[in-house]
C-alpha cells in the first residue's frame, strides 16, 4: 500500500495548489484572491513538511524515551514562512480596503473599466 | 455585545486565561512546542477578544495605541539589543555563548530574550493591526 | 495507519478547496478559508510538526479570519459575478499541475531514513542541541539560536506589516483627508 501511497499525497497536495493558483488567476474579487493565495502557500508548507516526517519518528522535542524525530530543519523555514505570509495578508487587505475607497469596488473588471481616473470620492470613511 | 450577560461573564473567564495560555506557551516554548511568534498570536487574540465582546472604545482603553506603538518597535530593538550585547560581550553579532557564565547559560539567556522580543513584536502589530481595521467606519457616499 | 489519516484529511482539504472556488458568497468562502487553515493544522499534527501546527492554528485559522473579516464588512462587495468561461487560465493550471507531478515522482519514498534531507545538518542538529544549547525543542534551538539571523529577519518582516499596514490605514486627526 505503501508503494504508490506516496506519490498519492504530493499529487492531492499539487491538487490543492494549482485550485489556489487558479483561484488567483482567474477570479477577479480581490478578496477572493487571497484567500486563493493563502491556499497555495500553504499547501506549498505541506510539500516541504512531508518529506521530512518519519513513520515510527516523533516530533523533534528531544526525550530519553524516543530514538527517531522528524526533521527539524523544514518545520523552522515552515515557521518564518507562515509568519510572513499573514504579513503579506495584512498589508493586502489593507489595500483593498483603500482600493474600495478610491474606485468604490474590489472586482477587478470594474476597476479596469474605471482607468486612470477612479470615481473619487465615492466612498468616505472616517477613522474613529 | 456587552449587554448580553453570558457572553460577558463567560469572557471575562476566557480572557484571563488566554493571556495566561500566551504567557505558558511562551516560556514553555523550550520545552514543548511553542514559543514566541505563537505566544505573541494568542496575547493579541485574548486583547481583540475583549475587543470584540466591550467595545472598541473600551480596548482602547484598556491597551492604548501609544502602548501598541511602543511595542512593535520594542520587540525588534530587544533582538537587536541582545544581539549588540553579544559584539560588547566579545563575540560576533547574536553569539549567545558569550553572555553567561557558560556557553549553555548563556544560550539560555540570549534563547529567552530573543523570544521576549519576538512575543513583543508579534503581538504589537496584530492587535495594531486589529485596531486599524475595526475603527474604520463605513459610510456611503 | 497514520497513511490513511494523511490521506483523509488530504481528500477532506482538496473538497474544501473546491468549494473555495466555486462558492460565491464571500462571507462563506471566508469561513471555508477558516476550516481549511484548521483541517491543515492537523494533518501538520499527524505529519510531527507539532509547533508548524500550533503557528498555522493560531495565525491561519485565528488571525487570517479576524482580518478577512474586518476586511470584507469595510468592502461590502458580497457576491461575485460569474465571468466568462475561464479556460485560458484552467488550461495553464492544468498544464502546471501536470509539470509539478512529473516533477514529485523523483522524490524520495514518503518516510525513508535514507533520504538526503536526513543527511547532512539535520543529525547534526538533533544529536548536539541538548548538549550545546541545553533546550530540548529542537525547533526552537534551530529558530532562535542555530538561525537567529533568520528569526532577526522575520521579526522585520512582520515589524514592517505593521509599519505598512499603519501608513496605508491611519488618518489625520483632524479630519482632513489623507493627501492623495
Amino acid at each position: 500500500m505503501f508503494a504508490g501511497a506516496d506519490h498519492l499525497m504530493y499529487g492531492i497536495t499539487i491538487f490543492i495548489a494549482m485550485t489556489g493558483l487558479y483561484i488567483v488567476i482567474a477570479r477577479g474579487n480581490l478578496i477572493k484572491k487571497l484567500v486563493g493565495l493563502g491556499i497555495f502557500q500553504t499547501s506549498v508548507y505541506l510539500l516541504y513538511i512531508a518529506p521530512g516526517k518519519l513513520i515510527g519518528g516523533t516530533a523533534p522535542i528531544i526525550s530519553e524515551q524516543f530514538k527517531v524525530y522528524s526533521n527539524p530543519l523544514p518545520h523552522v523555514l515552515i515557521l518564518t514562512a507562515i509568519v510572513v505570509g499573514v504579513a503579506t495578508l495584512a498589508l493586502g487587505l489593507a489595500l483593498v480596503v483603500r482600493i474600495r475607497e478610491a474606485y468604490g469596488t474590489i472586482e477587478e473588471d470594474e476597476i479596469l473599466e474605471q482607468g486612470e481616473s477612479p470615481a473619487a470620492g465615492t466612498i468616505t470613511t472616517t477613522q474613529v | 455585545m456587552k449587554d448580553y450577560l453570558v457572553l460577558r461573564v463567560v469572557a471575562k473567564l476566557m480572557i484571563v486565561f488566554m493571556l495566561l495560555f500566551a504567557l505558558y506557551v511562551q516560556f514553555h516554548g523550550d520545552f514543548g512546542p511553542g514559543g514566541g511568534f505563537q505566544a505573541g498570536v494568542i496575547a493579541a487574540a485574548s486583547i481583540i477578544f475583549y475587543a470584540i465582546i466591550y467595545g472598541l472604545p473600551a480596548a482602547r482603553t484598556a491597551v492604548p495605541d501609544w502602548l501598541v506603538e511602543t511595542m512593535i518597535a520594542l520587540g525588534v530593538l530587544i533582538y537587536a539589543g541582545v544581539g549588540v550585547i553579544g559584539l560588547i560581550a566579545g563575540g560576533n553579532f547574536l553569539d549567545y555563548f558569550v553572555l553567561g557564565h557558560d556557553g549553555v547559560h548563556g544560550q539560555h539567556r540570549g534563547i529567552f530574550w530573543v523570544e521576549i522580543g519576538v512575543l513583543v513584536t508579534v503581538a504589537g502589530v496584530m492587535l495594531k493591526v486589529f485596531y486599524l481595521f475595526a475603527s474604520r467606519v463605513r459610510e456611503e457616499g | 495507519m497514520e497513511g490513511v489519516i494523511i490521506g483523509t484529511l488530504l481528500v477532506m482539504m482538496a473538497a474544501v478547496t473546491v468549494v473555495i472556488a466555486l462558492q460565491r458568497n464571500l462571507f462563506s468562502v471566508v469561513i471555508l478559508s477558516g476550516v481549511y487553515s484548521f483541517l491543515m493544522a492537523t494533518v501538520l499534527v499527524a505529519l510531527d510538526a507539532v509547533d508548524v501546527a500550533m503557528t498555522e492554528a493560531a495565525v491561519g485559522a485565528g488571525i487570517s479570519t479576524v482580518l478577512f473579516l474586518s476586511a470584507l464588512y469595510l468592502s461590502r462587495g458580497e457576491e461575485l459575478k460569474p465571468l466568462h468561461k475561464p479556460l485560458l487560465p484552467l488550461a495553464v493550471v492544468i498544464a502546471t499541475g501536470a509539470a509539478l507531478v512529473y516533477a514529485t515522482l523523483d522524490l524520495p519514498a514518503f518516510s525513508d531514513p535514507g533520504a538526503p534531507i536526513h543527511q547532512h545538518v539535520a543529525p547534526r542538529y538533533i544529536n548536539d542541541v541538548m548538549r550545546e544549547t541545553g533546550v530540548p525543542n529542537a525547533v526552537t534551538a534551530v529558530l532562535a539560536s542555530y538561525r537567529g539571523y533568520d528569526t532577526l529577519g522575520e521579526t522585520t518582516v512582520v515589524f514592517t506589516a505593521g509599519i505598512g499596514v499603519i501608513v496605508l490605514l491611519r488618518r489625520l486627526r483632524s479630519g482632513k483627508k489623507e493627501p492623495r
